[in-house]
């Protein structure tokens, strides 16, 4: 054989990657038309290539997904609580709703069988009773749990009674309101009421930041 | 069939997006990247490796070392190239393993006097006008196994999964000069064991 034969090899491989110049192509065309040995070697490279690429195509097993993300290590919890909630807004707030409603409304239910009162430095307790004594004057609301209380003097503010009964003597005196709260119901209105009146004094402190 | 290649751009950004939310944490949005890709890795695995069992067992660790991984994929590149690198690299990792301890003649563990070679036989019982094709489709396959795994891994690319050879050098990190002068030789070896088929 008279070729340059491991040039020629060289185009062929380039003229198969498609990275070959015109005039290389020419030389490669005129060599095959006279080169027999050559044009065999070109046909068994294309033969070959149309060989592996007629290999069929093959698919995954089916169940390849659902291995795979069996497989993953754990996400951490909160991204898949956080997932949830931006998948069901309503629900979150909702829920979120219950949860604090009932976490503040059954704290207070279960303190609710001791006695106690709100602390002011000149209230007198004896024996679950609270009395207010004559002459003195009480600043703030008075809340009194599973007691009496007895008003002898006077209170600048609220007084509430819950589960309890009130004696006010003839001098005594309350500015603001008074309650008694006996029953669940009540209690739980009662509550209600003083979480909504909260939030109103929270958003007038807003108000007054501002 | 070719997601990679058809979906265009189009299809990239929806890609990217989902490895976002992945990058973020959120597990669940990984499924619709294996869902894709699925069949690619799986044919670039079972090119590679001849082996169905051996080829999902790779697909599976490549598309769970993609996704333990997600933070060092660079989301100015391809995630193909990057996931097909991966599994490439998982293939070619497991032929350089599996070389000494996979003979067909060799008794299998308590079975007897059982060797591979009836299993195979037992595995290869399929109609006639089936078993020509597969005959040829298995030859190939078989042909292809025989390449050392340096050519092997560009001949795959480069033929069976139709990449072009910038992607390949991206796919293998390997110049350009490189992977042709692999694919030319890769082609003379297949040609001096196909031509008489």
């Amino acid at each position: 054989m008279n070729c340059s034969e491991k040039d020629i090899t060289e185009l062929m491989h380039n003229y198969l990657d498609e990275d070959i110049s015109e005039e290389e192509e020419k030389v490669l065309r005129e060599h095959l038309q006279t080169c027999e040995s050559c044009q065999q070697h070109f046909h068994e490279l294309k033969k070959t290539i149309a060989l592996v690429q007629s290999t069929s195509h093959i698919s995954a097993p089916s169940d390849f997904t659902l291995k795979v993300m069996q497989n993953l290590p754990k996400e951490k919890r909160t991204v898949s609580f956080r997932r949830w909630f931006r998948e069901h807004p309503m629900l979150t707030a909702a829920s979120l709703f219950l949860v604090l409603m009932a976490g503040s409304l059954f704290s207070v239910w279960s303190e609710s069988d001791e006695f106690s009162v709100s602390k002011q430095p000149n209230l007198i307790v004896e024996n679950n009773t609270v009395i207010v004594p004559e002459g003195e004057t009480i600043s703030g609301d008075v809340v009194v749990r599973n007691g009496k209380i007895v008003i002898e003097g006077a209170v600048d503010g609220n007084v509430t009674v819950i589960n309890g009964e009130k004696y006010m003597a003839a001098a005594g005196n309350v500015t603001g309101e008074i309650k008694e709260v006996n029953q669940i119901f009540e209690w739980l209105w009662y509550h209600m009421k003083k979480i909504g009146t909260d939030v109103i004094h929270v958003f007038d402190h807003e108000d007054e930041e501002k | 069939m070719i997601p990679a290649m058809s979906g265009g751009s189009k299809m990239e950004t929806i890609i990217k997006n989902r490895i976002r939310q992945i990058k973020n944490g959120d597990q669940s949005a990984f499924a619709e990247i294996v869902e894709f890709y699925k069949d690619k890795v799986f044919q670039i695995s079972y090119r590679m490796l001849g082996n169905r069992h051996e080829a999902e067992d790779i697909a599976q660790e490549a598309f769970i070392r993609a996704y333990v991984n997600i933070h060092s994929y660079d989301m100015n590149k391809k995630f193909s190239t990057w996931l097909y690198r991966i599994a490439t690299n998982l293939s070619i990792d497991r032929i350089r393993k599996k070389k000494p301890d996979y003979y067909l003649d060799a008794e299998i563990a308590g079975s007897d006097g059982l060797t591979m070679y009836s299993q195979v036989a037992a595995d290869a019982a399929l109609p006639e006008d089936e078993l020509e094709t597969m005959e040829l489709q298995e030859q190939i396959q078989a042909e292809i196994l025989k390449l050392p795994e340096k050519y092997r891994s560009v001949i795959v690319l480069k033929y069976i999964e139709e990449f072009s050879l910038k992607e390949i050098g991206e796919i293998l990190d390997l110049p350009i000069g490189t992977v042709k002068t692999r694919i030319h030789r890769g082609r003379e070896a297949l040609r001096n064991q196909l031509r008489h088929v």
